[in-house]
């Protein structure tokens, strides 16, 4: 059920409660506007411990040693840093360590600057290529439900997870 | 850069390890794939070992997320150069993070050396110890000797870090040693080890 939202509500409001809910104490991400409100509500939280990354391949990296020591985290990434995360996700495949990212959409709806596009369009097709299980939202409103079944498959199920949002929701980029 | 020759240097990469691991404690091990995977192994199969025998270049960041999850407890990396080079990120991320808790050895060949030894860029002039330095890790020191090894053993196990310490050692190989290789065995019995809990 989708209920109806004010119009100063934002998906991240719910995503930050949710984090709080399921225990998430370790945000690794790499900066993306489409993910700037959920960083800052991560980020004011002392209940969370967020890291800024070099590059997203160490937050798959840092989630797999959170799993291994009996934390919870999410990896917080734009589409473009997908690519940077293939080698390292074989980690959550060989070993099924729970996994829970968002990836934020550029190069897909809507898209004005097309350097953006190629990994944008492989986004998902890397994902999936890694064994990655794909959860595609483009309304705002059904983000943080979907985020919720994600948390459910990575860890109840110890599955590799990716809440993948549409460029329809954020925007960026796409205003010429 | 001239290459450097490593013909210098004495230290016995598995000797070096074995000495580090006989005042662990209750640290939790994370190795970096290579020849370190069977360093740690033939110490000891211990099931707080985390034989990484992939993913290149994410020792050091694997440990550093057990480390903020277990911060009572001592994450040591046994990793070798040319893998601390693949992730040479990390360095800036924990020097920025400065985990007390984690401890990171490099068992230095200045080569690659489970693909035929083809020299890596520590030979070559690039100082992992001054890269950790300016990254703001707490503590750093060059290993060429036994005495140097003895002198660091407690800023390894019990200083506050972060620290890294580069051990310069004969690019020669020991006997492989197998540890376990399926991940999802490994992986859940380091987990039970350290946190207590069964996944």
């Amino acid at each position: 059920m989708v209920s109806k939202k004010s119009k100063t509500w934002h998906w991240s409001q719910d995503v930050h409660q949710l984090f709080k809910k399921i225990g998430i104490k370790q945000v690794a991400y790499v900066p993306d506007g489409g993910l700037a409100k959920l960083l800052e509500r991560c980020q004011a939280d002392k209940s969370m411990r967020s890291v800024v990354l070099t590059t997203e391949e160490e937050g798959v990296a840092q989630m797999a040693g959170a799993w291994l020591g009996g934390q919870r985290g999410v990896l917080l990434t734009q589409s473009g840093g997908v690519g940077n995360c293939i080698n390292m996700l074989s980690m959550m495949q060989e070993c099924r360590i729970p996994l829970l990212s968002l990836v934020s959409m550029r190069g897909e709806w809507g898209e004005t600057f097309p350097w953006q596009v190629p990994m944008g369009q492989s986004t998902i097709p890397a994902l999936e290529a890694a064994k990655v299980i794909v959860h595609h939202v483009d309304q705002a409103e059904k983000v943080p439900e979907t985020v919720q079944a994600a948390a459910k498959l990575a860890f109840d199920a110890n599955r590799a997870v990716a809440v993948v949002i549409s460029q329809r929701i954020s925007g960026s980029g796409s205003k010429g | 850069m001239a290459t450097k020759s490593n013909t210098k240097y004495t230290l016995q990469r598995r000797k070096v390890v074995h000495r580090i691991l006989e005042g662990r404690g209750d640290a939790a091990v994370v190795t970096g794939i290579g020849n370190a995977v069977h360093d740690v192994a033939s110490a000891n199969d211990d099931p707080k070992n985390m034989y990484l025998a992939g993913i290149m270049g994410g020792a050091a960041m694997v440990a550093f997320g057990v480390a903020l999850a277990q911060p009572k407890r001592r994450i040591l990396v046994i990793t070798g150069d040319g893998e601390l080079l693949a992730g040479i990120g990390s360095l800036a991320t924990i020097g920025v993070e400065q985990p007390k808790n984690l401890s990171i050895i490099v068992i230095d060949n200045q080569a690659y050396g489970a693909t035929g030894n083809q020299h890596t860029h520590t030979g070559r002039g690039v100082d992992l110890v001054g890269i950790a330095a300016a990254s703001g890790f707490k503590k750093t020191a060059l290993i060429t000797t036994n005495a140097e090894l003895q002198a660091e053993l407690p800023r390894i196990h019990n200083k506050p870090g972060p620290y890294l310490a580069v051990v310069k050692v004969m690019s020669k190989s020991s006997a492989r040693i197998d540890a376990p290789k399926d991940g999802t065995y490994v992986s859940r019995r380091f987990r039970a080890a350290v946190t207590g809990e069964s996944a």
